[in-house]
């Protein structure tokens, strides 16, 4: 095993303090801890937008805000969710835990680090003031779909531009997390050695690399066909407006998996430690992470079945969809067999985890009903999939990184969460979450398509109680903000190990985690390091 | 002694659960059976596959609950060693093939049969615009448009002040309906004018995207009459939740009865395109016109919402120069929501609808536009 490393901070020369210390750092802890609260803060700025569409949606009629902006506020909290909280989360967690997982005294390209960071916050104030613009904020739902995208006005140049950077951060971040993963891990830390959380962001650091710069083709394409002059898209002029749908989804789809591998390798962290017990089927789990990356790409289609494609094409897409159920449903079984007789506790991030096998389950299930092409045809652009990818995004993704969050923190602040606070927050989440998306299932098979701000009247009655849950589990995180603020302020002192089923190096250094750790590699010597056993 | 234990407490949490999943079912809606024998293919593979995804979860979730009951610390439950064994894995990989294959295969044969548009006794031309449907009856020689009928279109005013719940079929009806035989086989070409659409009945079954420069196809065989309804169902703009679909199905005798009398209508529109009309008559018909088709932009008093829907009681366009607001309202204004009436409505209705919007919100007297001056532009 390791030796804890003990705290140097005079040799990396002066570290300035204050508003400086913040914009020029290079240390992969503090651009962690940047990345996570900006990340947090957009939580709470989409949050807001989604309760505006609940509030709008709590009865029929139209009575908060008109349709144009209620088309501005859909398209603005998918983006501000995707791009500022849930990637930004994830990025910030691997800065954070990667270096300190592998034994490496920081990201391989701490300036290129500073960068990736810094440029979200412009990213977001253009994207952001596109909503006090003349013609309003982008009003075409997430995808930007052209013709309609290209209605617009000038804002979609501001769109556009922001997503650009978006993804020259999400890339330079994705070659850091690479060139640290391959280059700088400790002597005996073979590849598989690596916990999974790394292994799950190497696997989509290189799909980030993939498919980011094709969103940033296809967004182009939209911003010469808008001011250039250029007919991609525009049928009249020659071009094809489902060529952008293939495009877009040819990004979309590995995107969602981007938003949830690294889901995949928290709660493989996660659940050993409160099961006291090595993760089951640990190559497997590596297996079944690189078939579903390789798997999303061919495989965009299903999200435009009813477009109009040949017969040999649909059958494709709905065959290719549904195999990624089997390596999915492998990671569910394991998990569960890490459970098995295991000797479990019930700690904050391990009911966080165990949530997320529970409903994220739910989810994969019901994409496993999205995929059967004529079903689809009765299913798409409705409530359905609403509910599908938000028991994914939310009670998947969100709850993963809620679960890692409630892990480390002790190991970033020194100190304790409050856990009864911790408990409470997931049940009072647990709890209005399927009270906000499980009747929009009804919803969907019922008949109500997605985007629209105003609804029959034989559906007042879900669209209700999904509304009260909205703002039941909003305000909820109210409390997940002010537990992390209690523990950065203080608490009941963590020991270095925190969790005694707790394995891995992070584990070795003291907590809180001194600004450099590792600056000494430490050498590796079997696999109970990252839970698995000895054997192997 | 361990394995009875689990065994035991499994029955008891997958009765649980049981119970559960028994709630979610009996509290919620199912996707509707459907008219067609297509639609109840559909509805039959949903329930299959839901079915099966059902006793999936039930079976999962009931393996970790019973270790989440039994397998606990604060029970000195000690954890076993185990982290492998390659024989469950096969399992769980095998088994979840082989039920994927039990949904392809009848998910293949529905998707063959609704993708096979041959045969069809009638074809039918949808065409999506911002925000309404055009329906083309090609054999029949009939063609109008479809939009939101005005009881809905004046509740769902912002603020309206009107419960929905006091208007029939709130959103969901149309003026005028896709009136369409039963026991036929009927193909629906669909494409749009302006941006994307998606034509959706839910009891026929499916939903196809109405796609400019394109034309896609559909069929339906309609086997019971009725009112079948439905809305456009990808996001097209401001008033995408505001163009529904109305299909009434009847029988074969009464489809030739309202053929017959759209024809008399036709010819007497010919006629009223040609006729000289009072200023009454402009401004009333030009009222109803407005509301249908104009305020949902305009607005009701002519003010629009700015900047995206100009205000027409301005100075300027288009009460202002007379030719700008024929060419606008005709051809419309590229890159905006302002689409060209030139196609969408009859002389007689574009001559009522401006003459309504320069005299409706004056005190002065503004011109009278003629129908036949409109039938003479659109000739040229
Ligand atoms: C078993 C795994 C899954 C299957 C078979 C599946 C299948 C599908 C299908 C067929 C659709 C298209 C539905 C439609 O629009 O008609 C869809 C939509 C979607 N899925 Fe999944 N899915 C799976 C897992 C996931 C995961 C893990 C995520 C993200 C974490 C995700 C996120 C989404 C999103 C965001 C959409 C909607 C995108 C949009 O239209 O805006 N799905 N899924
Ligand atoms: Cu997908
Ligand atoms: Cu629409």
């Amino acid at each position: 095993m390791s030796t804890a490393t003990t705290h140097h901070d005079d040799h990396h020369g002066d570290h300035p303090t204050g508003l400086a210390r913040w914009l020029f750092s290079t240390n992969h802890k503090e651009i962690g801890s940047m990345y996570l609260i900006f990340s947090l803060l957009m939580f709470f700025v989409g949050g807001a937008m989604a309760l505006v569409i609940r509030a709008e949606l709590f009865a029929p009629g139209l009575q908060l805000v008109n349709p144009e902006f209620f088309n501005q506020m859909t398209t603005m909290h998918a983006l501000v969710m995707i791009f500022g909280a849930v990637m930004p989360a994830f990025v910030g967690l691997a800065n954070w835990m990667v270096p300190m997982m592998i034994g490496a005294p920081d990201m391989a390209l701490p300036r290129m680090n500073n960068w990736s960071f810094w440029i979200l916050p412009f990213a977001f104030t253009l994207l952001l003031a596109t909503l006090f613009m003349p013609s309003g904020a982008p009003a075409s739902g997430w995808t930007l779909y052209p013709p309609l995208s290209l209605q617009g006005g000038n804002s979609l140049a501001f769109v556009i531009l922001a997503i650009h950077l978006m993804g020259i951060s999400s890339i330079m971040g994705a070659i850091n997390i690479i060139a640290t993963i391959l280059n700088m891990r400790a002597p005996g830390m073979t590849l598989l050695r690596m916990p999974l959380f790394v292994w799950t962001w190497l696997i989509t650091a290189f799909l980030l690399i993939a498919v980011m710069p094709v969103l940033a083709g296809a967004v182009t394409m939209l911003l010469t066909d808008r001011f250039f002059g250029t007919s991609f898209f525009n049928a009249a002029g020659g071009g094809d407006p489902v060529l952008y749908q293939h495009i877009f989804w040819f990004f979309g789809h590995p995107e969602v998996y981007i938003m949830i591998l690294p889901a995949f390798g928290i709660v493989s962290e996660i659940i050993p430690t409160f099961s006291r017990k090595p993760l089951f089927g640990y190559t497997s789990m590596v297996y079944a992470t690189a078939s579903i990356a390789f798997l999303s790409f061919i495989v965009w289609a299903h999200h435009m079945f009813t477009v109009g494609m040949p017969l040999g094409a649909m059958l494709f897409f709905m065959y290719a969809t549904m195999i990624i159920a089997v390596p999915t449903g492998i990671k569910i079984f394991n998990w569960i067999a890490t459970m098995w007789r295991g000797s479990m506790s019930f700690e904050t991030p391990m009911l966080f985890a165990l949530g997320f096998v529970v409903l994220f389950t739910i989810g994969g299930l019901s994409g496993v009903m999205l995929a059967i092409v004529p079903a689809n045809f009765q299913y798409h652009d409705t409530y359905f999939v609403v509910a599908h990818f938000h028991y994914v995004l939310v009670t998947g993704a969100v709850y993963a990184i809620m679960a890692a969050v409630y892990y480390w923190l002790p190991k970033w602040t020194g100190y304790m969460y409050d856990e009864m606070l911790g408990k409470i927050h997931f049940w009072w989440s647990t709890i209005w979450v399927n009270v906000l998306f499980f009747p929009q299932h009804y919803l969907g098979l019922a008949g109500m398509p997605r985007r629209i701000p105003d609804y029959a009247v034989q559906f007042a009655e879900f669209n209700m109680i999904s509304s009260i849950g909205g703002f039941m589990f909003g305000f909820g995180q109210l409390l997940f903000a002010y537990i992390i603020w209690k523990c950065v302020r203080g608490g009941e002192k963590a020991t270095a190990q925190v969790w005694d089923g707790a394995r891995g190096l992070e584990w070795t250094v003291p907590s809180p985690a001194p600004l450099h750790t590792f600056d000494t590699p430490p050498l590796v010597e079997d696999n109970v390091a990252v839970h698995r056993d000895k054997l192997t | 002694m361990k394995r009875t234990n689990e065994l035991i407490v499994a029955i008891a949490v997958l009765a649980v659960i049981s119970v559960i999943t028994w709630g979610v079912f009996a509290v919620g809606d199912n996707m509707p059976r459907g008219v067609t024998t297509y639609a109840q293919d559909v509805y039959q593979l949903h329930n299959i596959v839901l079915g099966i995804v059902t006793v999936i979860g039930v079976l999962v979730f009931t393996a970790m609950f019973t270790s989440i009951v039994l397998h606990r610390r604060s029970k000195g439950f000690q954890a076993a060693k185990f982290s492998h064994s390659t024989r469950a894995e096969i399992i769980w990989t095998a088994i979840p093939v082989v039920i994927l294959v039990v949904m392809a295969v009848p998910a293949t044969r529905v998707l063959i049969d609704m993708e096979n548009t041959a045969g069809a006794e009638m074809n039918i031309k949808i065409t999506g615009y911002q925000w309404l449907w055009k329906y083309e009856y090609i054999e029949d020689d009939i063609s109008f448009f479809s939009a939101l009928d005005r009881d809905s279109n004046r509740a769902r005013q912002l603020g309206s002040g009107i419960n929905p719940r006091d208007v029939e079929n709130y959103l969901l009806e149309v003026d005028n309906r896709l009136i369409v035989p039963v026991d036929t086989r009927i193909r629906f070409l669909l494409t749009a004018d302006d941006v994307i659409h998606s034509w959706w009945v839910p009891e026929l079954g499916w939903k196809r995207d109405a796609i400019p420069g394109m034309i896609n196809e559909a069929w339906t065989l309609i086997e019971e009459e009725g009112v079948y309804r439905g809305q456009c169902a990808e996001l097209c703009g401001a008033d995408h939740g505001f163009m529904p679909i109305v299909v009434e199905a009847v029988s074969r005798e009464a489809y030739a009865e309202w053929v017959a009398g759209q024809r008399q209508e036709l010819a007497d529109a010919a006629h009223d395109a040609a006729r000289l009309w009072t200023r009454e008559e402009l401004m009333d018909h030009g009222s109803r016109i407005y509301q249908a088709q104009c305020a949902s932009c305009h607005q009701d008093d002519g003010r629009g919402i700015e900047p995206a829907f100009p205000a027409l009681v301005r100075e300027g366009v288009p009460t202002g120069d007379l030719e700008h607001h024929l060419q606008t309202v005709l051809n419309g204004r590229e890159g905006t929501a302002m689409t060209g009436f030139r196609d969408r409505l009859q002389p007689q209705d574009i001559a009522a609808a401006m003459t309504f919007a320069r005299n409706a919100w004056t005190d002065e007297e503004g011109e009278v536009i003629q129908p036949s001056t409109i039938a003479d532009l659109d000739q040229g």
